[in-house]
């Protein structure tokens, strides 16, 4: 007895350090992972400068009621051992630049100042770059990213599922023209370094996004690649229409690259992965066949639906095997609006690019984020990916924003 | 002959206890069926909602507790304000049910408040007529 119960002890130590290899996260051949940090709080968006030092922006302040918070490891061994922190305001946003560190609110945008050593210098007192943005519930988290002139792209969600008069409510019809368009659903441009501008002083560059979280600059075609949240529940608005199985599966999340003036075509169109067309929205006169947009962009990338891209990143480093070189990573949050079915896409993603295009098909990188890939929804989940950022010596880090985590993946052969 | 009418007292009890159990059920059941219909998608099949989008129901202390009026309202007119709700704030806006009957609100107030890990009284038809009267 003592025999059977000592040789369980093992399986179970055996079973636990299984499970904590890599983080608990399954990677590909060669890589390997660490806990970089743990409950920080919800860790939105992540950025880091050339010393490596990390940045999180939190969604809300966390238990030492900081909502910046700067991670190091002093000593290389995967785990940031020196934590600190500050701010006082929720957000997503955050992106460093030399010794200048950006982060929204879901109406603002403000500057702070770093010193040599990636300390800030004014906690208190950042520059207003933006306010007065738009945040009406709704897709009110504003990201962000930065060209090499220092123009600053801010990402002004729709607060709306498809524009209908009233919002997710059934039989309500789509607004002709949507009159949200003018001021949000889209992506702004504005200057990164004048204080306090607003719609007045920005830019609408690109429109038709519902939602964008993930975006980057891509230096190979020096242009702006988005991926866009698409509309939810076609099923619960039009049963007639669409099943719930086929709910679960439209509309695509989407990729763009997108130019000044580009239109992506939200609210009047979907992009349905399996015919590989936009379709007219049933709030616009759609039956799930009807093509519609025919001047919006078609996306670069369709993703599984609803698993919600919620950071974008174009890997620079030469850490990683050649083929991730330029290539982009994409943080899935994992879904709510495929129930009835199993939510699922709780992983970061890869796709392969080649002179600034894809050159193959998306593949799952990391996954495990959640413990089960698939569940009865998004709650359970241990952890959902949101933020990538790529360290000076080529490593991925990724954030979680439900308990905090932040995990350091490395290639190692 | 006392001893006689304890026995069917007592069965009379236990005939009335089966029996509410038995309706119990029964509204929970049809209960069950509405919240899939038309509360399910939002949130979800575990009650656990969508962090910072869709509230949860499961171990949330206004859907246990004891303002059974405003569940009924949110039920029936929608709700689309930023709700927070033990220390969380929620952003999506809830869709109204304009068509479910009182009896059907009561017995999805029930399935709600006595699922998952919740354990709450039941609601009666009565209560949502009466909360209907509050408003």
């Amino acid at each position: 007895m003592y025999k059977l119960s000592s040789l369980l002890m093992v399986c179970a130590f055996a079973f636990t350090a299984q499970a904590q290899e890599n983080a608990g996260l399954k990677l590909p051949a060669g890589f390997s992972a660490t806990l970089f940090a743990d409950q920080i709080g919800a860790a939105r968006h992540i950025s880091i400068n050339d010393k490596g030092v990390l940045f999180a922006k939190l969604n809300y302040p966390n238990k030492a009621g900081q909502s910046i918070v700067r991670m190091e490891d002093a000593n290389g061994d995967g785990i940031a051992e020196k934590l600190s922190g500050w701010g006082n305001y929720g957000g997503t946003g955050i992106y460093v630049k030399g010794n200048q560190l950006y982060a929204s609110s879901d109406d603002a945008v403000y500057l702070y100042q770093l010193d040599a050593k990636g300390d800030v210098i004014n906690p208190t007192s950042p520059k207003t770059i933006i306010k007065n943005l738009h945040s009406r519930r709704q897709h009110a988290s504003k990201s962000i990213t930065l060209d090499p002139k220092g123009n600053i792209y801010v990402n002004i969600g729709a607060y709306s599922n498809a524009c209908q008069e009233k919002d997710r409510s059934v039989g309500s019809k789509g607004m002709m023209p949507c009159p949200i368009l003018d001021s949000a659903g889209g992506i702004w441009q504005f200057d990164g370094s004048k204080e306090n501008q607003s719609y007045a002083e920005g830019k609408r560059y690109a429109t038709g996004l519902r939602n964008v979280i993930g975006l980057d600059w891509n230096n190979t075609t020096n242009s702006l690649f988005v991926t866009q949240h698409g509309r939810d529940q076609l099923n619960t608005f039009y049963p007639a229409m669409y099943t719930d199985a086929q709910n679960a599966e439209l509309p695509a999340e989407t990729m763009y690259e997108v130019k000044e003036g580009d239109d992506c075509g939200w609210p009047y169109v979907y992009y349905d992965p399996f015919q590989k067309k936009k379709i007219l929205s049933p709030e616009y006169g759609g039956d799930g066949k009807l093509e519609g947009g025919k001047n919006a962009l078609d996306p670069l990338v369709a993703f599984p639906a609803h698993m919600a891209p919620m950071a974008l990143l174009f890997y620079k480093g030469n850490q990683f095997p050649a083929k991730y070189k330029e290539g982009a990573f994409i943080a899935f949050h994992g879904s709510w609006n495929r129930a009835p079915l199993p939510q699922e896409g709780y992983f970061v993603a890869f796709v392969p690019f080649k002179n600034g295009k894809p050159s193959g098909e998306w593949e799952i990188f990391a996954n495990g984020f959640a413990g089960e890939e698939k569940n009865k929804g998004p709650r359970q989940a241990k952890a959902r990916p949101c933020g990538l950022a790529e360290g000076p010596d080529g490593s991925l880090f990724v954030s979680d924003d439900s308990k905090g985590a932040i995990f350091k993946i490395s290639f190692n052969q | 002959m006392q001893k006689l009418q304890l026995k069917f007292s007592f069965f009379v009890l236990l005939l009335c206890l089966i029996s509410s159990n038995d309706i119990l059920a029964q509204n929970m059941q049809k209960g069950k069926k509405i919240y899939e219909a038309k509360c399910l998608a939002c949130h979800q099949a575990d009650g656990g909602g969508v962090p910072n989008m869709n509230a949860p129901l499961d171990g949330a202390s206004n859907v246990v507790g004891k303002d059974i009026a405003r569940l009924v309202r949110i039920i029936r007119y929608g709700y689309n304000e930023r709700v927070a709700l033990d220390g969380f704030y929620y952003s999506n806006a809830m869709t109204a049910s304009p068509d479910l009957k009182d009896n059907e609100i009561a017995d999805l107030l029930t399935y709600i408040r006595n699922s998952w890990s919740n354990k709450a009284s039941a609601i009666t038809m009565a209560q949502v007529q009466a909360a209907k009267k509050k408003k």
